[in-house]
């Protein structure tokens, strides 16, 4: 048995443990924050005050909101599926958490008492492909959700949304293409790097001019469509389901989980979007101060963030068949033009 | 023995108990999920054995499309738990011991050929040239597309065929085809109409 303990790099352990935690804490507060920022953005929005009293600002809603979860009474109604009932968003929050261990937040810095360290847990050779097949299992977290209810409204939610997911899967996973054949490999962290350069901005969305931005756009709407957002929210759409999957949830920390899973999962499709089209970490000066690397990221994500905001104060939801001819006859066709566009630039330009 | 093949060892029967929870039960749905535990732990294996892509695509293609569409299909059917039938096919009883039998024997051959396979490189972040290690997007790219490319042109016509061939199962007829058939049998209904009157009139006439 000694041969298992000298086996492990401890010092790798501790670094990957702190690291990760580091990740978890963003995960966690992500829902927290853009909770309170949601809110307070779409009462402006339409014109009126928002949550405002619960702290400075209301700051401290979303805290309030979270305790609430915690001390509510945990009801299971009587004729659900119980096991599947407790277990469904624990399969929704487990896969949103676990793309965490790609983020590409920054670059390689010196950080002061700890020297040089790399602003990422880990960057392996098929970071993207990872990050596609933990998003593709959190749609199990609604479809169980929704079956285990034993609810007609749930179970359309989760019919619903499975069909949604499958099909602009499709679409989200092509037009990733468009980049990846650009940058030659799939780790995220090599694609960052690859687009430093042009004074910081040679980001791919103009670096590969025609492709990239039709690329971007298919990748933005699939993305809003993945996570279940307006205008895409079909499996939690209020004024047809009640609540959709989640509708036997109550608002317990059952219903909190669903909650976060979804807050991660936008912020995860935010991270891809800076990551694969606005360069990452990169900007300018970044070469000289690499600690601007992670305050370039984070503003990128969160414009990203903020857009899910903007989108859900300004439009509506679509219906149900014009959401599927839209994935399936404009998105898909446009995504296989663009994979062949992209090639044929790889060709005769690069 | 070391971390790794604790690891490898935990995988391994994880996807035995979930392959065996996936015949045992009755319910559709359970049997699902079973389905689903073993093809993430299979994912989990390849990662262990230095086959990331095949991963990957693993938890993409099957437990990622493949299984939403199963479990689709049993909530939109609403399959109820299996009643116990009769087997209608009891041949198959028969059949069962020897195909076990030779699936033993087959994984008693993998196992000892696959001892004698080189060592695998271990790490892949330490290589400058990805296409020269083991498992990577890269060096199976390589592959497919030189040495075995028309075994792939071949796997992939093959399944654009079934891609054909169900889509012409499925087809719906086209509206134009259906008014077609609706005229016609409007036609049929007023030519039995007409033949109809012209009995009953030459009957008549008979009675005069």
């Amino acid at each position: 048995m000694s041969s298992l303990f000298e086996s492990i790099d401890y010092h790798y352990i501790l670094e990957s443990l702190i690291k990760i935690l580091i990740v978890f804490v963003i995960g966690l507060l992500s829902p927290v924050s853009m909770n309170w920022i949601e809110r307070r953005t779409l009462a402006f929005m339409q014109n009126r005050l928002g949550p405002n009293r619960v702290g400075p600002f209301g700051l401290f809603q979303s805290i309030a909101d979270g305790i609430k979860f915690l001390f509510k009474e945990d009801i299971i109604p009587l004729a659900v599926n119980k096991w599947l009932y407790i277990f469904a968003p624990v399969v929704a929050v487990i896969p949103a958490f676990m793309v965490g261990i790609v983020y590409p937040i920054g670059p390689e810095v010196y950080l002061p008492f700890i020297g040089p360290t790399t602003l990422y847990v880990t960057n392996f050779n098929i970071g993207l492909l990872y990050v596609l097949a933990m998003t593709s299992l959190g749609v199990y977290g609604m479809v169980l959700g929704g079956w285990a209810s034993n609810s007609k409204y749930s179970l359309l939610g989760g019919l619903r949304s499975s069909a949604q997911m499958i099909s602009y899967e499709l679409a989200l996973s092509l037009s990733l293409i468009a980049v990846v054949i650009h940058a030659g490999t799939l780790d995220l962290v090599k694609i960052v790097e690859g687009q430093a350069g042009w004074g910081g901005f040679k980001w791919n969305i103009l670096a590969l001019f025609p492709a990239g931005i039709i690329a971007f756009m298919i990748y933005l709407i699939s993305a809003i469509a993945e996570t279940n957002r307006i205008p895409f929210d079909l499996p939690e759409a209020e004024t047809e389901l009640v609540a959709g999957f989640h509708t036997e949830y109550s608002s317990s920390l059952k219903f909190a989980m669903f909650f976060m899973a979804e807050y991660v999962n936008m912020l995860t499709v935010s991270i891809l979007a800076t990551v694969l089209f606005l360069g990452g970490w990169n900007g300018p000066f970044v070469g000289q101060y690499p600690l601007l690397g992670p305050l370039y990221f984070f503003l990128k994500v969160f414009f990203f963030m903020f857009l899910y905001i903007w989108l859900r104060g300004t439009l509506p939801r679509f219906r149900y068949d014009q959401l599927m001819n839209f994935g399936w006859k404009f998105l898909l066709p446009a995504a296989l033009f663009n994979i062949l566009l992209s090639a044929v630039i790889g060709i005769f330009v690069y | 023995m070391d971390f790794v093949q604790i690891l490898f060892l935990g995988l391994a029967a994880l996807a035995v108990v979930a392959a065996f929870n996936m015949i045992l039960q009755r319910n559709p749905i359970y049997s699902a999920i079973g389905l689903i535990v073993v093809l993430c732990s299979l994912a989990a294996l390849f990662l262990l054995l230095y086959a990331q892509f095949i991963a990957a695509v693993q938890i993409i293609v099957y437990a990622g499309a493949i299984m939403v569409l199963f479990v689709f299909v049993i909530m939109l059917l609403n399959v109820r738990e299996e009643e116990s039938k009769t087997d209608r096919l009891k041949y198959l009883k028969w059949l069962a011991a020897p195909l076990f039998l030779a699936l033993l024997g087959e994984v008693f051959v993998v196992i000892r050929y696959v001892n004698d396979a080189p060592a695998p490189i271990p790490s892949t972040n330490t290589l400058t040239d990805p296409s020269q290690s083991l498992g990577t997007v890269e060096s199976i790219a390589n592959g497919m597309f030189t040495t075995y490319v028309l075994p792939f042109e071949a796997v992939s016509v093959l399944i654009l065929m079934a891609i054909v061939g169900s889509m012409l199962l499925a087809r719906r007829e086209k509206k134009e085809d259906i008014d077609r058939m609706e005229q016609a049998l409007m036609v049929e209904q007023d030519e039995l109409q007409e033949a109809h009157q012209s009995v009953e009139k030459s009957k008549e006439e008979v009675a005069a």
